[in-house]
């Protein structure tokens, strides 16, 4: 309660103004590979929040989120490349990727309507690998999607002759590339989370609420549930979509190999771990889970070469084998989340005896 | 307008081979409290999950304010004017007993997701009068110090007023309520019977399925009983407990 309370205070927001601000920069101080890593943090932010609404507030366990992603992310490769000529501008291409994500949200919506938990998680799962396996195999007879080689040589996110890829000056500062990224995601991510609170405070957050509490009362008392759980559905996977595009751009290049079941499990992890239904806490967990694993990479084998003088387990084993565990122990001693709402944290206290 | 605000007509539903309902017809008058009862199975929920929409019957149907009720459709018996309440009592659980009577409100407003993002000046209203509204609620079921509590954690009389105030969020017509007394001691159950009876005077009809017979046959203007799923009469409280057959049904013939 103090944080949230810290978090509106203008002192909490000037601070926390500042700290965004200087983070590309501090970053970059260890190497732009950094910067990059913060890059993704905040689309995963974005992403984890997007599920946040499917999961989170309507309650329903999706795993296959990540195939919004992939149609965001394929739209842009697509329409933004050398692979079919075209070179659309990032007004056109964005909003078409999240009215096709938005698309693929209420077609896999449909024949889930009457599932639910372990049941609609597995469908969900097939549907997020269908669409993976389409990309990989829509290279023949017509080649659409380049297959597993992917789609290369994407152009970057540009407005007008302002391009995000390749070094700026402005100001006298020297900005690269994902340090521009990094600003564009922010502003995004804020958006996304404005979007999220209004939401979730809102007559449609609401009523997603109670069918996640009781379906059958939900009817009762006049919700439609088939069509807010397509909403749901829909606006979760419009928020992948737009992540997706960034994605493309932002990396230059797209593979299946970029959107497969993993990467659905992480940002449930993300979701999950932080805290499911409470923002701040979705946010904790998107950042944490994907600064974690990079922090590993990079520390756990100069750790051994400190402590034991050579490298007794490979480090890329290790490095997964520690964040597994970290997984486990997080579950195991914070059961809601790391950062779970004020209600759910005081639901458990009071349970104790 | 006419003096029938519900009325049933030869509604049947099988479950499998069992027959839940057999061609039950009665009807419910504007401002009436109508109790339903009968031994437990005799179909009374099923009834009401039919009315409600929950079920489909297999036959028969039902004409509320005029116009037929569409079968299959919860959420039109809602819109409608229908509410109800469940004898095994579903909240929000995890929802504050305040957000819980403002999901009521759904039905009445219109607020999209549109004007949830931009939150303008309409949907900003709205949202204050949807909150408004359910504080009035919850004072006038008398719970407005558990506001925000989270409805799992008010105590079972509360929940119950809580599932109440839910339901006349949604302005209903008709207002049925399923077992409200069960498992109330003597002081709740009488307070309780006050809540029934000022909503009625406030302009609600109520059906009411109950086990307590005391309650329903101080409380009711007439009932009906339910035996083995068909009607065994309908009428004031005072033929019906000297009926012959009702006797039979309750204490076995």
């Amino acid at each position: 309660m103090k944080f949230e309370h810290f978090f509106r205070s203008t002192v909490g927001i000037g601070l926390t103004a500042v700290l965004l601000l200087a983070l590309p920069f501090i970053a970059a101080l260890g190497g732009q590979a950094w910067v990059r890593i913060l890059d993704f943090a905040i689309l995963y932010v974005f992403l984890a929040l997007g599920l946040n609404i499917v999961v989170g507030l309507a309650g329903l366990l999706d795993l296959g989120y990540i195939a919004f992603y992939a149609v965001g992310a394929y739209t842009w490769a697509l329409l933004a490349s050398p692979h079919f000529g075209l070179h659309w501008p990032i007004w056109a291409i964005l909003p078409l990727g999240a009215g096709l994500a938005c698309f693929a949200g209420v077609v896999l919506g449909s024949p889930t309507l009457k599932l639910r938990g372990d049941y609609l998680a597995i469908v969900t799962l097939g549907f997020g690998e269908i669409v993976r396996i389409f990309m990989n195999n829509l290279n023949a007879p017509v080649n659409i999607t380049n297959g597993p080689q992917g789609i290369t040589l994407i152009d970057p996110v540009s407005f007008g002759a302002f391009k995000f890829s390749g070094t700026t000056q402005i100001f006298g500062f020297a900005l690269s590339g994902p340090q521009k990224y990094y600003f564009l995601l922010v502003a995004l991510a804020i958006l996304v989370i404005i979007i999220n609170i209004r939401l979730q405070n809102s007559r449609i957050g609401r009523a997603w609420q109670a069918i996640r509490e009781d379906e059958i009362a939900a009817k009762a008392i006049g919700i439609n549930t088939r069509n807010l759980k397509l909403l749901a559905f829909a606006m979760g996977a419009s928020f992948g979509g737009v992540a997706g595009g960034i994605f493309s751009a932002m990396q230059g290049f797209v593979s299946p190999e970029s959107f497969s079941l993993i990467e659905s499990i992480m940002i449930l992890a993300m979701v999950v771990l932080g805290g499911m239904g409470h923002i701040p806490g979705v946010i904790l967990g998107a950042v944490l889970l994907t600064v974690l694993p990079e922090v590993l990479r990079y520390g756990v084998g100069p750790v051994q070469m400190a402590i034991f003088g050579k490298m007794l387990v490979d480090p890329e084993s290790l490095r997964m084998l520690i964040f597994g565990l970290a997984l486990v122990l997080v579950m195991r001693f914070k059961p809601a989340g790391l950062w779970p709402s004020p209600e759910r944290k005081r639901e458990l206290t009071e349970a104790k005896p | 307008m006419s003096e029938v605000l519900l009325e049933a007509k030869a509604v049947a539903k099988h479950f499998g081979g069992v027959k839940a309902l057999r061609d039950v017809s009665l009807s419910i008058r504007r401002g009436e409290i109508y109790g339903l009862i009968g031994p437990n199975g005799a179909g009374k929920t099923t009834f009401f999950n039919c009315m409600t929409g929950l079920y489909v019957p297999d036959g028969g149907g039902f004409v509320f304010d005029g116009q037929p009720l569409v079968a299959d459709a919860p959420h039109q018996a809602a819109e409608r004017g229908i509410a109800r309440t469940f004898q095994n009592i579903r909240l929000f659980g995890n929802m504050t007993a305040l957000e819980n009577v403002m999901v009521g409100r759904h039905v009445r407003t219109k607020a999209g997701v549109f004007g949830a993002m931009l939150l303008n000046s309409a949907t900003r209203a709205e949202e204050a009068a949807i909150r408004q509204r359910a504080i009035d609620l919850l004072h006038y079921v008398r719970i407005e110090e558990r506001a925000d509590d989270l409805a799992k954690n008010l105590s079972y009389g509360d929940q119950r007023r809580l599932e109440i105030a839910r339901a006349l969020a949604t302005e209903p017509k008709l207002l049925c309520l399923d077992e409200p007394a069960a498992g109330m001691n003597a002081t709740e159950t009488e307070e309780l019977r006050d809540l029934i009876d000022g909503i009625r005077r406030d302009g609600t009809t109520i059906l009411l399925i109950e086990h307590d017979v005391k309650l329903v046959m101080g409380l009711c203007d007439r009932v009906a009983v339910l035996d083995y799923g068909a009607l065994v009469i309908e009428d004031v409280p005072a033929v019906v407990q000297k009926d012959q057959r009702v006797i039979e049904a309750y204490l076995g013939a």
